[in-house]
């Protein structure tokens, strides 16, 4: 069933037109990452570490280099030195220090895939037997991998003179964690004093990969006065060239960046990792190289998102109102400080209206690959938590988890612990859709529980450019610079036709490169139908007052005496009926004779993104001899604002769902003793296939977002958040143990079971 | 310099002949020497799906079989799935039901639901379900996948 709670008011926006792209799609035409060819082009391969921890002594390249078909050679001598400061690329701080010894290893390997060094040869065969010609002399460390293992005083040392930040005074001895952060509302301890029952309780998730079906690939080629060019799968081409352009000392104008279709990304191809090693391998050999990963590198090498380590207590009053919420966090950051960890802080009690709390978050390294942005980066975990708590909670007072929730729920003018007040949003809605929702009422069987919980992501806006061609026969070319994942053109199209009153079919939308249109930051933070579809409405109508004073022209009267009405421009006020309407067609015409192309330009920093809250509801069956679980039904309620193509809004709930469904069932980095990862493929690392999962039921909630013209709230990331949550309430309804761990695999269920007396 | 294996084989109907090294796969030779690069390579190991294609009218991972392995055969590719202007039913309900969101995997959902419908034109979602657990999709949850294979193979049956 696929159900919308209100129908929207608009022509365009709220129907279910093919995806401008999707011929393209399903025929094999679109071009991906590692689809594109260039002659001349060399196979560039990276050399990577063995251990998870060890000093590099020296690396020697002259048996690589001396074998025939080897064009370049590079290693961290390639890369200059960063110095150590945060400085903003697009929305985020990055700390170039970090970033280039993650693309390549300088001083130390840190983890077991870091690069080393690369090669460009003429074939696959050549560049594999170079990479086997490489001497590496490694000094092998003891390493760490577990997040409270890593937090001990006497833990190896991932960056021996890191010292906490966020602690006053600084600690005088370094340690594994590279920053504290504190949220505070009211006052906790008043609130556990108030409170009626309290419920404390740890929980242990597992670092899980986005999974993308798509490896990275990239070709970078580099021409001989220094100019370049850069094919890749990428979130955010303009910040690809940022990255790439400081690595290597170039000026930004010399690097033209396009993005390729891109086969997912989850919020791990925001970054960059063969971008940088592709381009300096082609300035050395002036030969266009293509790197694409495998599959094993993806897992070892690219960013997962943190396992971490999470502490819960909340204070609640017979009657179901929630005193106090507090929580610590400890995060794995990888390699290099910046987990999620802030996010995580924000998100954890985000769902309710809350007089006191507090979060405490660590940031903290450990000898695995440097986590990436995934869907809502920090969220699921923290909520996860806080979730599962406020599930035993209704349990020990007899209460309906869904009434808990909304004695609780968050609403215009709830305060958030991390600051802001709360615009209008939906909790309260989908609660209540919840609660009247066929599945929520519908029958259970044997050895089967249900189980609910909420979720929040707090959305983001920021730097957008859209450009709008209004073409001589009056159709209009779009241009975004966001890339698009998941039918982004669709939605911009339908927001530019339903502002331009022309059919969808005549706006025809592209992602444009780097060169030809201004900034854009990644399609991320949920924020690329936000963003770039406020870009759209202010250059459309750009293009209609432009086309408004090209009327005005022609009818030789002021441009005020114009109006724009329902996609007709007319003659107002004292003109009024004077002469006959034009449409956007007649003026495009007549662009040359009244002043050139009309080109409408949205180059904005977006502001008012507004938060999404969803609900998912859980049905599993837990089988008694096994220990595995297996979700019989779902149900994702989440508010959208407004859903511009309402069937993408259902696929990214059910999509968010699928992933969250994984995280909690089967996915896990497994580590050997020696830090080295024993699952890198998609046979040990489990992600959902079609066979695990049921349809997995939408309902879209409208709370229009008031800062976007049509509505919009981001809605990618929040499907991701409630899942594990969800389905570990459900878990205990089904077998009648409560789990404290990720994932809820076969034998860790059974060994619950066993020890509860329940299997 | 060793020399490479000639073969000749049919692709879409068309008859080609490619040149390739002992160890390559059918999928890079298809994406390399063919330039046919609607197979995907999402795993190598056969564990994804991406470059699903039938060989001889078999359902078969292209990066599991060898190029060598084509000489004589017949390879049928997403792109050979369309006729003219006119777009496979498959093609149409994944547009109509939007099951596509990133698009990677597309290809080799549509070839191995393909197969399906050949083999049995009226499946059970569970049969649906189960025969294209070989096809990983990190961003639908399957739902509308399945959904438009369902309504595919009813439109095909003229139901």
């Amino acid at each position: 069933m696929q159900e919308r709670v209100k129908s929207p008011k608009f022509d365009i926006v709220g129907t279910r037109p093919v995806r401008p792209d999707g011929a393209d799609k399903v025929t094999g035409r679109a071009k991906y990452g590692a689809d594109h060819k260039v002659a001349g082009q060399l196979v560039g391969k990276v050399l990577r570490s063995p251990h998870a921890h060890a000093r590099i002594r020296s690396i020697d390249v002259s048996a690589a280099a001396a074998l025939p078909g080897v064009k370049a050679i590079v290693t961290r001598e390639d890369f200059k030195d960063q110095p150590s400061e945060f400085v903003p690329a697009g929305e985020m701080l990055i700390n170039y220090r970090d970033v280039v010894r993650n693309v390549m290893a300088r001083e130390k390997v840190l983890f077991e895939g870091h690069p080393v060094a690369a090669v460009a040869a003429i074939s696959d065969t050549v560049a594999r037997t170079a990479l086997k010609l490489i001497k590496v002399e490694y000094e092998v460390l003891p390493h760490v991998i577990d997040v409270v293992e890593a937090m001990k005083p006497d833990a190896p040392l991932v960056e021996e003179t890191m010292i906490t930040a966020g602690i006053v005074p600084p600690p005088t001895k370094p340690s594994n964690v590279a920053k504290r952060v504190e949220f505070t509302l009211g006052d906790v301890e008043k609130g556990f004093k108030d409170a009626e029952l309290v419920v404390e309780r740890e929980f242990t998730t597992q670092p899980v990969h986005q999974g993308y079906i798509e490896p990275h690939a990239c070709v970078g080629s580099v021409s001989e006065d220094g100019t370049a060019e850069l094919w890749t799968t990428t979130q955010g081409h303009w910040v690809a060239r940022a990255h790439c352009a400081r690595l290597l000392g170039w000026d930004i104008n010399k690097l033209r960046v396009t993005s390729s279709e891109i086969g997912g990304g989850f919020g791990g191809k925001t970054v960059v990792y063969l971008e940088p090693i592709a381009l300096a391998l082609s300035a050395k050999s002036r030969r266009p190289v293509k790197m694409v990963m495998s599959r094993e590198e993806v897992f070892k090498a690219s960013g997962p998102t943190s396992g971490a380590h999470v502490w819960v207590k909340m204070g609640v009053k017979k009657d179901g109102t929630i005193t106090a919420g507090e929580a610590v966090l400890k995060y794995q950051a990888g390699c290099f400080q910046g987990s999620p960890v802030q996010p995580g802080c924000m998100c954890a009690f985000a769902p309710y209206d809350l007089a006191n709390v507090k979060v405490v978050g660590y940031d903290v390294l450990s000898n695995r690959p440097k986590v990436a942005a995934y869907r809502a980066p920090g969220g699921p975990i923290s909520e996860y938590a806080v979730e599962s708590v406020v599930d035993e909670i209704a349990e020990k007072l007899g209460m309906c988890p869904i009434e808990l929730r909304l004695k609780n729920a968050a609403k215009e003018g709830t305060k958030a612990a991390y600051g802001p007040k709360f615009g209008p949003v939906g909790m309260v809605e989908c609660l209540e859709a919840a609660k009247g929702s066929p599945h929520w009422n519908g029958p259970l069987g044997k050895n089967q529980g249900r189980g609910i919980a909420a979720g929040f992501w707090f959305n983001i806006g920021g730097e957008t450019t859209v450009n709008l061609q209004l073409n001589e026969d009056g159709t209009l070319t779009l241009m975004a610079g966001t890339p698009d994942i998941g039918g982004l053109r669709a939605s911009l199209a339908m927001m530019a036709a339903e502002e331009l009153k022309i059919p969808y079919e005549k706006v025809r939308p592209i992602i444009g490169d780097t060169a030809t249109l201004g900034y854009n930051f990644v399609t991320g933070g949920s924020r690329s139908t936000f963003s770039s579809g406020l870009a759209t409405v202010e250059a459309a109508r750009s293009i209609i007052k432009q086309a408004c004073g090209r009327a005005a022209k022609l009818w030789e009267i002021p441009e005020d005496a114009v109006t724009w009405d329902n996609g007709e421009i007319k003659p107002a006020g004292d003109n009024a009926g004077k002469f006959k309407p034009m449409k956007l067609a007649d003026i495009a015409k007549v662009a040359g004779k009244t002043g050139g192309a009309l080109v409408g330009v949205g180059a904005i920093s977006a502001q008012g993104a507004a938060p999404s809250f969803g609900v998912h509801i859980a049905d599993t069956e837990v089988d008694p001899g096994t220990g595995k679980v297996t979700v019989t039904r779902y149900t994702v309620i989440q508010d959208a604002g407004i859903a511009i193509h309402p069937a993408y809004v259902e696929g990214q709930f059910q999509g968010g769902a699928a992933q969250g469904i994984g995280w909690a069932l089967n996915e896990e980095y497994i580590y050997d003793d020696k830090g080295r990862l024993q699952n890198a493929g998609f046979l040990d690392y489990r992600i959902p296939v079609a066979s695990d999962l049921p349809m997995i039921e939408t309902i879209i909630v409208e709370v229009p977002n008031p800062r976007h013209p049509y509505g919009v709230r981001g809605i990618g990331e929040t499907a991701i958040v409630p899942p594990m949550a969800a389905l570990n309430a459900a878990v205990r309804r089904a077998s009648g143990v409560r789990m404290f761990e990720l994932p809820l695999s076969p034998p860790k269920v059974l060994k619950a079971m066993k020890e509860a007396g329940k299997a | 310099m060793k020399h490479k294996h000639h073969v000749t084989t049919t692709v879409n109907g068309d008859e080609v002949e490619y040149l390739c090294e002992t160890d390559q796969t059918l999928l890079d030779c298809l994406r390399d020497e063919l330039d046919l690069t609607g197979a995907k390579e999402g795993c190598a190991s056969g564990d994804c799906g991406a470059c699903s294609v039938l060989l001889d009218g078999r359902l078969v991972c292209a990066c599991l079989v060898l190029g060598v392995e084509a000489n004589g055969k017949k390879v049928e590719t997403i792109e050979g799935m369309a006729q003219g202007e006119k777009l496979h039913p498959l093609q149409r309900k994944f547009l109509e039901h939007a099951a596509l969101q990133c698009g990677i995997c597309t290809p080799g959902v549509l070839v191995a639901a393909k197969s399906l419908l050949e083999k049995n034109p009226n499946p059970t979602e569970t049969e649906v379900r189960y025969w294209l657990a070989g096809n990983l999709c990190r961003c639908t949850g399957y739902d509308k996948i399945i959904r438009a294979v369902m309504d595919a193979a009813a439109e095909m049956r003229g139901a």
